[in-house]
């Protein structure tokens, strides 16, 4: 579905652009139909980076991005606007994804209408969309600020979902959620995707996370992946020093204390 | 010794839409040298709770109950006299150390500005003093970053610089308002083993909803639902063998207790349910629970539930 080769972006800082940045240095990547990979690194590490590229959110200076057997990497952005309803991105930060001024309808409705949907047919695609985040029509007239941050997060998934992507990449979904409501969002993407059969990249910090919810995990660090395997294979036998670090690291923070049955 | 006891506190904010009730009839207590972890979901009334303690909530909201901090009630205090005690027996590492710095002065003129109000040395004496305190959190080359601005720190670093603030005129109790959210898991390590330290030599408020730094560094554990505190006891008998259905959701929605989320979301602290607050959400939930509001019960000297099953 997605083969990256060789992949790089550049930024350029400083007065005269002189200091370059490589956020994303020299990538590979495949991702197989109806797969999820989990992307996992540091802060910084250029994980975000690396899927607005993807997207050409950000433009590559070097390497290719094939979707769909069709090398994206040199398109228009005219013939790229026909591309993208078939990949879309959830954001980090569900507040600041969603127009404040727009009701929850409205924010639905707008892929749609961008899309060309029928007028008349819009309303019945926003309550049907709606009910599959498992928000109810009562939301439908409230605005972002009077939902909380794993409701407006669903609404953003609706957005997401309108345009039947094939392809989505999760950026951090839920790391502005608490535990509780995490696990219901995060439980909605992987019945969802199971449900429509969608090709997935999530990417998150949290090991735990992306334990839980990929096929195939690759570890990045400092613009580079440093080791892809099966998430078993990175937990249990991580063969780069600095997985074993990651890895620990998610160990330790885990709750030490036995689950007790009730 | 208590150093902290909360007895029957109330605080609502008057809103167009009503009174939003965001803490209802908490009873709590913190003894010298103890560190007690306030968990709970946003908005459940966490941080309103550390502000009250703090009095630095806006003035039209409505508080009632007492707070008292070594036997004297601080809802009593004039202002001048909370004053004093802000900064200098009583210190915050706020939430969000991005805003709640101020971007247009160095690190170290912010650490030192409590010490000039409190401890009145002069301005020189009180850099100096900013600089040991960076090299206390352990940031490196203390000297010159106590020079540098808020923008200039990695996120790590500021929630750092925070803790340097609040232990700043060494306070006798500290309130920490979710140091380590949006820290990646190494920096929030470090954050984490510095707060240990920190709690080693002083009584302190967690306010967070990372259970497993609460589990590090809490000796008791406060759940907080909608207002209330539903449970209420040592970190390990709560952690272990937990008393309310929220409690046990909560740790079931962990990643490695295998990701089972609680159903629907908390009420509106407007418009609060009558019974049970949780009843809605709850597995175990009977007719009772509609009927009438749970109060807190002793199970144990050190676990209290506030849950119809336990009655």
């Amino acid at each position: 579905m997605i083969e990256i080769t060789d992949l790089k972006t550049t930024f350029s800082t400083g007065l005269f652009k002189k200091h370059t940045i490589n956020a994303v240095d020299v990538v590979s990547l495949h991702i197989k139909k109806g797969e999820t990979l989990g992307l996992v690194g540091e802060s910084g590490c250029g994980k975000t980076t690396l899927g607005k590229t993807i997207l050409r959110l950000v433009e590559p200076s070097a390497g290719t991005i094939c979707f769909d057997n069709q090398d994206i990497t040199r398109l228009s952005m005219r013939e790229m606007r026909k591309i993208r309803p078939r990949m879309q991105m959830i954001f980090q930060d569900p507040d600041s994804s969603l127009n404040p001024r727009m009701t929850v309808a409205e924010s639905i409705a707008e892929p749609l209408r961008q899309a060309g949907t029928k007028k008349q047919e819009i309303p019945k695609r926003v309550e049907e969309l709606l009910t599959l985040v498992g928000l109810s029509l009562e939301h439908l007239d409230r605005h972002p600020y009077e939902l909380s941050g794993g409701q407006n997060q669903r609404v953003v998934l609706a957005r997401v979902l309108a345009l039947e992507p094939d392809f989505i990449i999760a950026d951090e979904p839920t790391s502005a959620l608490d535990v509780s409501v995490q696990a219901q969002i995060l439980k909605l993407i992987r019945d969802l995707k199971d449900e429509l059969g969608l090709t997935c990249l999530f990417i998150s910090h949290d090991l735990m996370v992306v334990r839980h919810m990929s096929d195939s995990i690759a570890v990045m660090g400092q613009g580079k992946i440093v080791e892809i395997g099966t998430p078993d294979e990175i937990f249990e036998s991580p063969s780069h020093p600095y997985t074993k670090d990651l890895v620990s690291f998610a160990k330790n923070a885990v709750l030490p204390y036995k689950k007790e049955s009730k | 010794m208590d150093i902290i006891r909360i007895k029957n506190l109330n605080a609502g904010f008057p809103t167009k839409r009503g009174l939003v009730r965001a803490a209802t009839s908490v009873d709590l207590t913190i003894r010298e040298g103890e560190c007690l972890g306030l968990i709970g979901e946003s908005g459940c009334g966490k941080t309103v709770l550390g502000m009250t303690i703090m009095r630095l909530l806006q003035p039209n909201t409505i508080i009632s109950g007492e707070i008292f901090y070594k036997g004297q009630n601080l809802l009593a205090l004039k202002e001048e006299e909370m004053r004093k005690l802000r900064g200098k027996e009583l210190g915050m590492i706020l939430q969000n150390s991005t805003t709640s710095l101020n971007p247009v002065l160095s690190v170290g003129d912010q650490i030192a500005e409590g010490i000039i109000l409190h401890e009145g040395l002069r301005k020189k004496e009180a850099r100096e003093k900013a600089t040991e305190l960076l090299e206390k959190v352990q940031i490196k080359n203390a000297a010159v970053m106590s020079k540098r601005y808020p923008h200039e720190f990695s996120g790590g670093m500021r929630e750092r610089a925070m803790i340097a603030i609040a232990l700043a005129c060494s306070p006798s109790f500290v309130i920490a308002d979710e140091p380590t959210t949006g820290l990646d898991n190494r920096t929030m390590k470090g954050v984490i083993s510095l707060l240990a330290e920190v709690a080693k030599s002083k009584s302190m408020l967690f306010i967070t909803h990372d259970l497993a730094a609460a589990s590090e560094i809490c000796d008791t554990i406060a759940v907080m639902y909608a207002g209330e505190i539903v449970e209420w006891g040592d970190v390990d008998e709560v952690f272990s063998a937990p008393l309310h259905p929220y409690t046990s959701g909560l740790l079931n929605s962990l990643p490695e207790r295998g990701f089972i989320a609680i159903p629907g979301s908390s009420p509106s602290l407007i418009d609060l349910p009558g019974g049970c607050r949780f009843k809605e959400r709850c597995a175990c939930s009977e007719e009772r629970c509609a009927r009438a509001h749970p109060l807190m019960k002793e199970i144990s000297s050190s676990h209290k539930v506030r849950c119809h099953r336990y009655d």
